[in-house]
């Protein structure tokens, strides 16, 4: 019998829940005033902030640069981590805990570290092909697949903690080829783990800004980006708007993502 | 022919991140990392200003200062709504969960935001006290340094959680069970047995999230609105509005230390708290 919390736990929990999802809730009714300047509906809602962010050009191409960029390196970041992390687990090579470790930098190193070695690494790259370096839709590729590939390791290697080892052992007993183990044995064991790592890393690149800052100046813009230029000059309504529906995106995954778990516990 | 089959393979599994990693990543890192003993001159004179520029020394104070006071905010706070997280009932543990994950997924820039949307002047907070005849003229709430605090906290609540859950959930519940059977009060059995042996993910938390304080950029720059200035923001405005890269680059090879030798320490003190995460 499991001694339940006590109602000062429950409390004081409870003040921890509201602060957390205060500012969340903050955005809703300011996205829907009719004034151009941020501030509380009064009397009057409006959706002109959510029609602007299909209207304006500028909301439109960033949306669409984020959505490039987010496939594409939640696609990158995801491959790379699946590899690794099939390399770690099959083979448990020596010194893996140290080979994790320098994958898992980025998520350590501090952010505006980070962001200054890539906005340098960008900025040389562009004097050989200014297609892949700063400022361009692949250079923030770039970048973001070192910011998310190590939450998407930990995820897949979350998934792979789950997996009977027995069975890969088993098969590889009846001399099954590593090919063979991968795809016939492992992947269909760790898919929903892929999946979901594939999915929070499209969400953090979606999200990403303490790099793009630095790495971004007038031709790349992304959504983050361009809120950021909108908190710092005058504080468009729009931004609340946007910030609604990406706390909406964020909820729909999670929740997929709970339900997707209920049901494929590995 | 059969033995290098599976080097070969764990070759191509493991080469490419590690590669790309070492490309894009390692090598810049210590490319900065030269700056900061080059540029202007060659030297440790970047370092020297750390200690001796009286502006550098204050930002870094400041930081610190700022860290500390989050840090111990937020190990507080994840640790009551961890508790409800893991030993609540099943609808308790879901709320707990959805409160702690959802926030944790959405992007800084957004939460930081939402703290805009709370407290600037024409604001949620205000708006309600104005319209309650509490106040004729609105209150500063935002870009001071009590809002820094209060947005950094909201950050890192979530990642306190995680190794506070771990070592909670390695806590045997017939110590808990033996201790009531010995008759402590609820309140006995938390503060003299629950809490030690949680201990060691309480400062797993602590380090956690003084490590992700240190390099805080978005959130202080938005809320701190330019009045205080920590490391992180300091390194952004000597990178691109007045170019002095030595000084940026030393701060970053500071940064680095300090991180890694927290973590090293977290390694050591924490072990059997992240072990656990790991069953």
């Amino acid at each position: 019998m499991i001694q339940r919390p006590g109602p000062i736990a429950l409390i004081l929990a409870a003040f921890v829940a509201a602060f957390l999802l205060l500012p969340l809730l903050a955005v809703v009714p300011i996205s829907f005033t009719p004034a151009r300047f941020l501030t509380m509906p009064k009397g009057e809602l409006s959706l002109i902030h959510y029609r602007d962010l299909i209207d304006n050009p500028d909301w439109r191409r960033s949306m669409l640069l984020s959505l490039r960029i987010g496939i594409v390196s939640s696609v990158v970041a995801t491959s790379l981590a699946l590899a690794f992390g099939l390399g770690i687990w099959m083979f448990q090579p020596r010194f893996a805990a140290l080979l994790v470790g320098i994958v898992l930098l980025p998520m350590i190193v501090p952010p505006v570290v980070s962001a200054m070695v890539l906005y340098f690494f960008l900025t040389s790259l562009s004097q050989i092909n200014d297609l892949v370096g700063y400022d361009t839709w692949l250079g923030v590729t770039l970048a973001h697949v070192v910011m998310i590939v190590p939450f998407a390791l930990v995820l897949i290697l979350v998934a792979l903690a789950q997996v009977d080892r027995r069975i890969d052992l088993a098969a590889r007993g009846l001399g099954a080829t590593i090919s063979q183990r991968v795809f016939g044995i492992i992947l269909p064991n760790i898919r929903f783990g892929v999946l979901t790592a594939a999915l929070m890393a499209f969400v953090l690149s979606w999200e990403e800004i303490g790099v793009t800052l630095f790495v971004t100046s007038v031709n790349a813009i992304t959504l983050p980006r361009m809120m950021w230029m909108g908190v710092h000059d005058n504080i468009d309504p729009a931004i609340a708007a946007i910030s609604v529906v990406l706390i909406v995106i964020t909820t729909l995954a999670l929740t997929g993502r709970m339900l997707l778990q209920r049901q494929h516990p590995a | 022919m059969r033995a290098s089959a599976p080097r070969l393979a764990s070759l191509l599994l493991l080469g490419p991140l590690l590669a790309f990693l070492t490309l894009v990543y390692l090598l810049p890192f210590l490319g900065i990392a030269e700056w900061s003993v080059t540029l202007p001159t060659p030297g440790f004179g970047q370092y020297e200003r750390l200690t001796g520029d009286s502006l550098v020394l204050s930002v870094f104070l400041r930081t610190f200062r700022i860290c500390a006071i989050v840090t111990v905010v937020s190990v507080v706070s994840a640790y009551a709504i961890t508790y409800v997280w893991v030993r609540g009932s099943r609808l308790q543990r879901s709320i707990a969960e959805l409160c702690i994950l959802i926030p944790f997924w959405i992007s800084v820039l957004t939460r930081a935001f939402g703290w805009l949307a709370l407290l600037s002047n024409r604001g949620l907070i205000n708006a309600w006290l104005m319209g309650a005849g509490l106040i004729d003229s609105p209150l500063q709430l935002s870009r001071n340094e009590a809002s820094v605090i209060l947005g950094m906290t909201h950050v890192l609540i979530p990642f306190a959680v995680f190794p506070l859950a771990s070592a909670m959930r390695a806590v045997d519940e017939r110590v808990l069970l033996a201790a009531r059977g010995l008759g402590a009060s609820r309140l006995r059995i938390f503060w003299s047995v629950f809490l030690p042996m949680t201990a060691s993910g309480v400062i797993g938390a602590g380090l956690i999230v003084f490590v992700f304080t240190l390099g805080f950029f978005v959130t202080p720059a938005i809320l701190g609105g330019g009045r205080s200035i920590m490391v992180a923001e300091l390194v952004y405005l000597r990178m691109f509005q007045s170019p002095d890269w030595g000084l940026g680059a030393a701060v970053s090879v500071v940064l680095v230390l300090i991180v890694g030798i927290l973590m090293a320490l977290l390694f050591r003190l924490a072990r059997p708290a992240l072990m656990g995460s790991a069953r």
